[in-house]
């Protein structure tokens, strides 16, 4: 096992599988010459040539709907969209073109592509430049999200999404590019649906995806440390689908959830795995589940107030202490 | 385009015009559901495009106006109207519907149905000819409407940056749904609105098959040779509404009839009568001829087949 980090991890994900299949392309601003702006693809271009190492033209819906062409001939393109927030111009292909192909097909057609995104709300970027959008990518049939949560997921959910047939949505994180973590030294596939117990614990169940997870691992070790709580913590990797046995798993294990997500609430990851503990473990449960999640509001500029919009980890352990009664 | 292949594809057109009008009857019949986009008036465009390229070996695409370019590129008519009538054997399996027809094997690769979609997935599949090296090109055929989409202008700076094999066919119809392009275009001439990505373009007669077929030669050619995208723009004209639920109140019957003496059926066979090829009674046989496939072959087979099974409403979703 090497440490490295998470883009690091993207970057050998993207180079194995462009030295292993000449079908494999990238694409999109900056990701060539300048080495991507998180570097990602940092040193593909020169390895691999402008053909298929492309940089785009600043058109999102028009190079998003071009990767997904070339990939109704079998070509596998890794689209990058340098923020999250552009990819709202790039919907009408990924949701029209790339996740609805097969099943309007009968079958025949199908668009194995993957697009990065980074997501996620850094610092002071301000209203158009730090939204959350997993939610609007988690209710679109035909297309897989994927939510890495560190350097090792980074790596072997690239490399997955790009060997899948299906279309698949990575929400990376602006924040988390340079977090440093243990990757296989051999080839690793992380698995495309379920969800992983990041923590055992007996008492609650933190649910988290991306950056989340980490809030509810700093709020577990505190609510254990300083309150004898012990909480469960779940990274629910896939949001698309959401890994239903999982979570019914653990929540009736603890009779308690809590689901930490950085998007506003309505509509939300939040809505959506609280319905699904409904649906599976409503006698379970010791206390209704709650949510934790950002307000709803464009995304302030100020430092004061983008930090009251943004949940972080004391937010899990205060929404735990009041479930508690303490 | 040589005498025996203008006498096989006025049978063609012929079939397109009929295959059409049934599926017309069978909407009214409720046997057709949805919306349904009808190609009447605009046979020699389809044609004398894909006569001057090799159907089943190019790549095609195109919007929701989709039946006749299927089965121009090699579908089975009996397929195509099972799929309107949503059977499991439609060309679709019934998922698509009459926006949505498929027909991979013959590199038909597709209606879609939002308007200038197609635009990028054209030059993607040019470029996945590109990276793959074979001699195919890609052929988006869509209308005059859809180039005011911002798309349209994303993907003819892609195309000719990169120098994809993509062939733009404009099939101007002047009307986008009920708006007519001087309401809703500033630049009417369509192919001029392409020199400002440095790309080839042509207008031509839209109505008259052997114009159509002498400048898509070109454009076929000028692709298939590797100079990059090309765009021809046919003027045209669909006797029908935009879709069915379309009454047409937009424009006069005066102009209809006007384009409706440039038929381009009648166009063709005029022309195979006044060279001794073809006799009017020869027409009315090959009209009949049709109309007995389509109703003996085409409509019984969709008509008999099985509706697709409800357990496998999920089926197709993912891989």
């Amino acid at each position: 096992m090497a440490e490295m980090m998470y883009w690091e991890a993207l970057q050998r994900a993207h180079d194995e599988e462009m030295a292993r299949d000449p079908l494999v392309i990238c694409m999109g601003e900056d990701i060539g010459v300048a080495g991507g702006t998180y570097k990602a693809t940092k040193g593909l271009y020169e390895k691999y040539g402008p053909l298929r190492v492309m940089d785009t033209p600043i058109s999102e819906g028009g190079y998003t709907g071009l990767g997904i062409g070339a990939s109704f001939l079998g070509v596998r393109p890794i689209i990058e969209i340098m923020s999250v927030n552009f990819a709202w111009l790039a919907m009408d292909q990924m949701f029209n073109s790339a996740a609805k192909v097969r099943y309007m097909s009968g079958g025949q057609l199908t668009s194995p592509s993957v697009f990065r995104a980074a997501g996620g709300a850094a610092h002071q970027l301000g209203a158009q430049h730090s939204a959350r959008m997993e939610k609007v990518f988690m209710g679109i049939a035909g297309l897989r999200v994927l939510t890495p949560s560190n350097p090792k997921q980074a790596y072997g959910m690239l490399k997955a999404a790009v060997r899948s047939d299906d279309p698949v949505f990575i929400n990376e994180h602006e924040l988390m590019y340079n977090m440093k973590g243990e990757v296989p030294d051999g080839e690793y596939f992380h698995p495309l649906e379920g969800s992983e117990v990041s923590r055992s614990g007996n008492d609650v169940t933190l649910l988290g995806y991306n950056i989340s997870v980490h809030w509810c691992l700093k709020a577990a070790e505190i609510l254990e440390k300083q309150y004898g709580i012990s909480a469960e913590v779940i990274d629910l990797y896939s949001l698309a689908p959401l890994d239903r046995a999982g979570i019914r798993k653990s929540v009736c294990k603890t009779h308690r959830a809590v689901v930490a997500e950085e998007d506003e609430a309505p509509v939300g990851v939040g809505s959506e795995v609280i319905a699904i503990i409904n649906e599976e473990c409503f006698f379970d449960l010791d206390a209704a589940p709650v949510r934790v999640h950002s307000a709803l509001v464009p995304q302030p500029y100020n430092h004061t107030l983008e930090k009251a919009a943004i949940p972080d980890h004391e937010d899990v352990v205060a929404a735990v202490l009041k479930m508690f009664g303490k | 385009m040589k005498l025996e292949d203008k006498k096989r594809v006025l049978r063609e057109m012929v079939l397109h015009r009929r295959f059409e009008e049934r599926c017309y009857q069978a909407y009214i019949e409720r046997k057709i559901g949805g919306f349904l986009h009808l190609y009447p008036g605009q046979e020699a465009c389809c044609n004398g495009v894909m006569e001057a390229a090799r159907p089943g070996h190019d790549y095609v695409i195109t919007g929701y106006r989709d039946h006749i370019h299927a089965i121009k590129c090699g579908s089975d008519p009996k397929a195509v109207m099972a799929e309107l009538y949503g059977k499991e054997t439609g060309c679709s399996k019934g998922r698509g519907g009459s926006m949505h027809i498929f027909d991979v094997a013959h590199r038909f690769m597709g209606g879609y149905a939002l308007v200038g979609g197609p635009f990028p997935l054209a030059a993607g599949i040019a470029k996945g000819i590109q990276l793959k090296g074979g001699d195919e090109i890609s052929i988006c055929f869509l209308g005059d409407a859809a180039n005011n989409q911002g798309v349209f202008h994303e993907t003819l700076n892609m195309a000719a940056l990169w120098k994809l094999p993509v062939l733009f066919v404009c099939e101007n119809n002047q009307y986008g749904i009920g708006t007519s392009i001087d309401r809703s275009t500033a630049v009417l001439d369509q192919y001029k609105r392409v020199c400002g990505y440095g790309i080839e373009s042509a207008q031509c007669d839209g109505q008259d098959i052997d114009v159509v077929y002498e400048h898509a030669r070109t454009a076929v050619d000028y692709v298939r040779s590797g100079k990059g995208p090309y765009f021809l723009e046919l003027m045209t004209y669909r006797y029908r509404g935009h879709s069915m639920s379309d009454s047409r109140g937009y424009r006069t019957r005066e102009e209809e009839e006007a384009w409706k003496q440039r038929d381009p059926i009648n166009i063709l066979r005029d022309r195979l009568i006044a060279a001794g090829e073809l006799s009017m009674d020869d027409f009315v046989a090959m009209e009949k001829e049709t109309d007995a496939y389509i109703e003996n072959e085409v409509i019984k087979f969709a008509e008999e087949s099985p509706e697709p099974n409800v357990a496998d409403l999920e089926k197709y979703v993912l891989a």
